[in-house]
């Protein structure tokens, strides 16, 4: 089974670390990936406040393009997609293809425009659910050489990887990402924000809702002891990580907690060197919590 | 030419009702009586505005000695309604009742239609298919059974116990079943009971006593039924009476096995307080279980498990009443009428992660509330948290597993009003503040809306709205080692955050989980829920589609205990109907064998649902229990040597019917003549 | 004697006596609804599942951006389903939506809130009922405008856009936080595009002749 990775807008710049450290990771374990061809743009959120019918058909056109693939076994063509607005975008656009006989229609004749047509087949896979389900945790915990004792991990899933259009987990109390981390030999923190929402780009809009957001979510892990929070999308990562500083002055916090990929995560713990994970690319790399004291990970990695 | 039975040619009646507005708004009843009376055999064809009204049903007998009619089709509603109605008017005239064929144009045409002209000649296709059809129906018999006397009960919770009793108080001997090991079902469990604020214990102990010292029941606690087999009248019945392990007959209660148990403490969770406390392998549910008989845990019980306990509690027992040794038994009964009385299941809130229930100590559900407030319970009543707490805040969600597309969207119709009782109780035990978060308020007992008043005056918070969730998460020192709860306050428009040290969850009432197996076993219905399904829901609230089965309490949708009890009440009466009318008359619809066409393939025996099939070994041909047969049709379409027939569906009934369809519209003398 | 003084009492004795507030007259009359926005709105947010609303508030209460809406999800609901239509399509709230479909999967009548507000939003865009240079509905339109040309978004580009179009100010807050990401290799300036972007866009022009939604 080959995967159709589908990195979308954000891991080509903001997010070129989860692109790094998610890559490294499938080499590890040998998962296989090519990269959709000419993919374009999911259309996140903000197409479909202009424009239904069009944001549906940007979508569709990348369902389109995997739909031609089906793999050598048969089964149905699988696009990976990393990031958790993408990810929601093209599985609500399958959705609504299989379902609602309008909007397949309208966006059908639209893709025909284009010379493509979408016959269904694709499905549309976070690489959370592809570690965990396809490869298997205990595959995982078995590769794992570098258990990572001593973490406290907040894990943060954000809103739109677990609803309304994904199946594998619950779509308020999600538990795949803290049974990977338990995996890897750290410990999960327990937090009822797991599935809060970051705001996404509020941050650069309507800046003190934005803030506000993640001030709560940096605070409660940082009060729960947490010493590191994980994520899944690039969106959630860089307003965690980009604006904790600004958040510490405006509203007087001392936050200051390290915010990283969970793929750089399960690197470090399967022995993949700190750059080719991308550690560096962090602001603030993930400190080693080991009784040594401030010992950075990838000085051992 | 058909067979007429009677020397006379055929004279049909034809007569539309008009239901009032029902059919008549939408169809042209005029003009399909003017059509009918031009189809062939046709004597006479009328149109009257309610055909089911004593003068409607003097009408047809009216014609059928004047103008010597001899077949009959009423077009008016279903013949679920009304069928009967007819079929009894037309014996009346003198004539076989089964001379006689409905056609619904109210729920097939008028209802279900808009456009008058097109209703009105789908009414006149159906006419001409009954006319058509009725010209081949034949005089059958009534067939009649006899009711044995004696009654069965399943489950004994107050519905159960309340039913038994009516039956057994009316001199019908009863055999009470309960799968636990004390009848009480969930009443036995409550505190309260609302708005009269009377004990649960106080109310319903007399009656469990009172079932206990009947002459006329039978108590087979700690038992199951197994097999149901038989018919109307003449039902038996398999009990699986699970070992006890203690000689039912021989203890007394004293309780000093339960003392004696080499277990110091209790080590199990205990179900009846809802797991707040423990229990040893050997134990009393609860102090006035009925009957009064300790029972041993085969599961956690050291003997059981290892085989080398001291046995402290044979020794302790100087009646000799306790038995290792007891086995499994099977008891058959025979019995006439059966009501079910089988009880709902509290909603599991771990369904809903949000809420926090087991994972935060002191997310309650209302059933261990109750168990909680209870002098007898585990805290002897005493308020006192899973962490050792005593409550000063109390927040009691409402609809938790109701009211919700996402588990289950019926009302419970019982949490509003149990929710206020245990708002009043629990400020009463600790005079907390007490919130409830509701979505509205349903109140519509008698007295009830008095009793939401009286709290109102207690100065019990009354949030309007649906908890979104229940965390730890502290925004404000305030919020600290507290359970916060989200919730819009609707109306005022604005979203709270109240912090409270415990929750309540007022969880819905559902179908038990073995609902569907035993709606299987009883050869009844469940609607879409999974409720057990009355016959009809406004008219029939206690028989099923299963003649001499009734339904009572929760199993059929969540109720009260004023409601159980009045529905038992209502069971028990249908069930006495038939007990003391003695006989039962069966339709006649019922499937035959042709045998001389029977090749004894056996192909039938399996696919009946209602096990009516048996082989003749004799004679090796298929036999059918007339009793049993419900008329499905089954074996007649699956029979390979077309042996099997139905009355009332001969296959040129069924053929008429359809040229009858199929005919011209314009059809006037013509094709009835075959 | 001195009697001591309430904090409050202190506090607003120190400043100025809070204005008069002057009076409301708030009022609706039927005639100024438009009774059949609800249908219209539920239609093309799939499903008439919003008229089902019970008004519980769920959505309200799991909204993490219902305290800064002038009004909540639910009242949203309430006014769609009864015809406020230029209140809804006035109000702060549809443009506070984040989309993260938390009151959608927690809704009892499994309402499909998430895309009520962005059908609402696109009604709003198309009559240009919102503030001008509100950072929102100029972001979206951007973003559009970006993806519709090129296929793919440039993150930076859109942000500098975005920046232009409302408050060029905020360009000198954010310069520092984009110097950072450079270094650290998160920031390109590279124009994003792909290959196909003709064939993307007579797609998309497509649509115009095929769905294109009738004021509501």
């Amino acid at each position: 089974m080959t995967y159709l990775y589908f990195p979308g807008c954000s891991l080509r710049s903001t997010g070129r670390a989860y692109e790094e450290s998610l890559l490294a990771v499938c080499r590890k374990l040998e998962i296989p990936l090519h990269e959709l061809d000419d993919w374009n743009c999911c259309g996140a959120t903000a197409y479909v406040s202009i424009d239904e019918t069009r944001a549906f058909t940007l979508a569709a056109r990348n369902l389109a393009i995997a739909d031609h693939l089906p793999q050598p076994d048969g089964s149905d063509p699988q696009i990976l997609a990393p990031c958790n607005a993408c990810y929601m975008v093209l599985a609500k656009t399958h959705h609504f293809m299989e379902s609602n006989a309008e909007v397949r229609a309208h966006v059908s004749t639209a893709l025909h425009a284009g010379g493509m047509t979408y016959t269904g087949q694709t499905r549309v896979r976070h690489p959370l659910d592809v570690f965990v389900n396809d490869f298997g945790i205990d595959r995982i915990a078995k590769k794992v050489v570098h258990p990572l004792k001593g973490f406290r991990v907040a894990c943060y899933y954000g809103c739109q990887v677990v609803r309304p259009f994904s199946e594998f987990d619950h779509p308020v109390y999600p538990m795949t990402m803290d049974r990977l981390v338990t995996a890897l030999g750290a410990e999960s923190v327990d937090w009822p924000m797991k599935t809060r929402c970051c705001g996404g780009s509020l941050t650069g809009t309507i800046q003190e809702a934005g803030f506000r957001l993640n001030r709560a979510l940096l605070k409660e892990a940082t009060k729960r002891k947490a010493n590191i929070i994980l994520t899944c999308c690039p969106l959630c990562q860089h307003n965690l990580e980009c604006y904790q500083q600004r958040i510490n002055r405006r509203y007087g916090e001392t936050i200051n907690l390290p915010v990283a990929y969970f793929t750089q995560f399960m690197g470090l713990a399967l022995g993949i060197p700190a750059k080719e994970l991308a550690i560096q690319r962090l602001f603030k790399p993930p400190l080693s919590p080991a009784p040594a004291g401030k010992q950075e990970i990838h000085a051992h990695a | 030419m058909p067979d007429t039975d009677s020397s006379h040619p055929l004279r049909i009646g034809f007569y539309i009702c008009h239901c009032g507005h029902n059919i008549a708004g939408t169809i042209d009843v005029a003009s399909v009586a003017h059509y009918a009376a031009a189809l062939p055999h046709v004597s006479v064809a009328r149109e009257y505005k309610y055909m089911c009204s004593d003068p409607g049903q003097e009408l047809i007998q009216k014609d059928i000695r004047d103008l010597e009619l001899n077949r009959i089709v009423v077009a008016s509603c279903s013949p679920l309604l009304h069928e009967h109605t007819f079929r009894q008017a037309v014996e009346k005239g003198g004539l076989n009742p089964f001379f006689f064929q409905m056609v619904n144009i109210r729920e097939d045409v008028s209802w279900v239609n808009d456009n008058p002209a097109a209703a009105t000649v789908k009414a006149k296709d159906l006419a001409r298919a009954a006319i058509f059809r009725v010209s081949h129906h034949r005089a059958l018999d009534k067939k009649h059974v006899s009711i044995h006397p004696d009654a069965l009960v399943v489950g004994a919770g107050i519905a159960g116990i309340h039913a038994a009793l009516t039956l057994a108080n009316a001199g019908k001997k009863v055999t009470l079943v309960e799968r636990e090991p004390t009848i009480g079902g969930h009443m036995a469990m409550f505190d309260k009971t609302f708005p009269t604020l009377d004990c649960a214990a106080c109310i319903l102990t007399p009656k469990m006593s009172a079932v206990r010292n009947h002459p006329n029941i039978r108590l087979l606690s700690y038992s199951e039924v197994k097999v149901v087999g038989g018919y109307v009248g003449n039902y038996k019945v398999t009990i699986r009476r699970k070992p006890r392990y203690i000689k039912e007959e021989l203890c007394v209660g004293c309780m000093e096995c339960i003392e004696a148990c080499v277990y110091k403490e209790g080590k199990t969770p205990d179900e009846f307080n809802q797991g707040l406390s423990k229990r040893k392998p050997i134990y009393i549910p609860f102090p006035q279980a009925t009957p009064q008989v300790v029972v041993i845990d085969p599961a956690t019980c050291i003997e059981f498990k290892s085989g080398h306990c001291k046995k402290t509690c044979v020794s302790v027992c100087d009646r000799g009443a306790v038995d290792f040794s007891q086995k499994e038994e099977t008891i058959d009964i025979d019995v006439g009428t059966i009501i079910l009385a089988t009880g709902y299941a509290t909603f599991d809130p771990k369904r809903l992660p949000y809420y926090g229930y087991g994972k935060y100590p002191n997310v309650y559900s209302s059933l261990e509330v109750e168990r909680l407030v209870n002098a007898s319970g585990p805290t002897a009543g005493e308020l006192i948290l899973r962490d050792g707490r005593h409550p000063k805040t109390v927040g009691i969600i409402h609809c938790v597993g109701s009211r919700d597309r996402n588990t289950n969207r019926w009302c419970s119709r019982t949490c509003c009003m149990y929710s206020l009782k245990l708002a009043h109780l629990l400020k009463e035990h600790t005079e907390a503040e007490v919130y409830n978060f509701y979505i509205d308020i349903r109140a519509a007992g008698k007295s009830y809306e008095e009793f939401y008043d009286k709290l109102l005056e207690e100065n019990i918070h009354f949030v309007r709205g649906r908890v979104a969730e229940v965390t730890d998460w502290a925004a404000r020192p305030s919020e600290e080692g507290k359970l916060v709860i989200r919730v819009e306050d609707t109306l005022i428009g604005v979203v709270r955050r109240v912090p409270v040290d415990m929750v309540v969850l007022a969880v819905g009432m559902e179908p038990s989980a073995d609902a569907q197996d035993v709606r299987r076993m009883f050869n009844i219905s469940c609607s879409t829920e999974g409720f057990f399904l009355e016959r009809h829901p406004k008219l029939a609230p206690v028989d099923t589609f299963t003649d001499g089965i009734f339904i009572a309490g929760a199993c059929q949708g969540p109720k009260d205990i004023p409601d159980s009890v009045a529905q038992a009440g209502a069971a028990a009466a249908q069930a006495l109907t038939l007990i003391d009318t003695g006989e039962v008359e069966l339709e006649p619809n019922t499937a035959y064998i042709a045998e001389e066409f029977c090749s004894g393939c056996k192909s039938c025996l399996g696919i009946c649902p209602y096990t009516a099939i048996t082989r003749d070994e004799i004679k090796g041909k298929a036999f059918i229990n007339e009793a049993l047969c419900k008329g499905c049709g089954t074996c007649v379409a699956a029979c390979p040597s077309g042996a099997i027939r139905q009355h009332l569906f001969e296959d040129d009934q069924i053929f008429s019917e359809i040229d009858g369809i199929l005919a011209d519209d314009n059809l006037t003398t013509a094709g009835v003549e075959r | 004697m001195m009697l001591p003084v309430p904090p409050a009492m202190r506090a607003s004795a120190a400043k100025s006596p809070p204005p008069m507030k002057t009076v409301v007259r708030r009022i609706k009359f039927e005639s100024e609804l438009d009774l059949a926005f609800g249908e219209r709105v539920a239609e093309r947010a799939y499903g008439q599942k919003l008229l089902s609303c019970i008004q519980c508030g769920t959505c309200s209460a799991t909204c993490p951006l219902s305290h800064y809406m002038d009004y909540t999800p639910r009242k949203i609901i309430a006014m769609t389903r009864e015809g406020f239509k230029d209140e809804v399509l006035n109000s702060l709230t549809i443009w506070l939506c984040a989309s993260c479909y938390s009151c959608q999967v927690q809704c009892p009548r499994q309402i499909h809130i998430t895309d009520v507000m962005y059908a609402l939003k696109r009604e709003a865009i198309a009559r240009g009922f919102y503030p001008a240079h509100h950072p929102i509905p100029v972001l979206a339109r951007s973003f559009y405008e970006r993806v519709f040309a090129q296929g793919r978004n440039t993150e930076s580009r859109l942000l500098i856009t975005l920046y232009l179009r409302t408050n060029p100010l905020v360009m000198l807050r954010e310069a520092f936080l984009g110097f950072h990401l450079w270094r650290k290799g998160r920031l390109s300036l590279k124009k994003e595009s792909i290959a196909g972007r003709k064939d993307l866009r007579k797609m998309l022009n497509a649509v115009e002749h095929g769905k294109k939604e009738e004021p509501l």
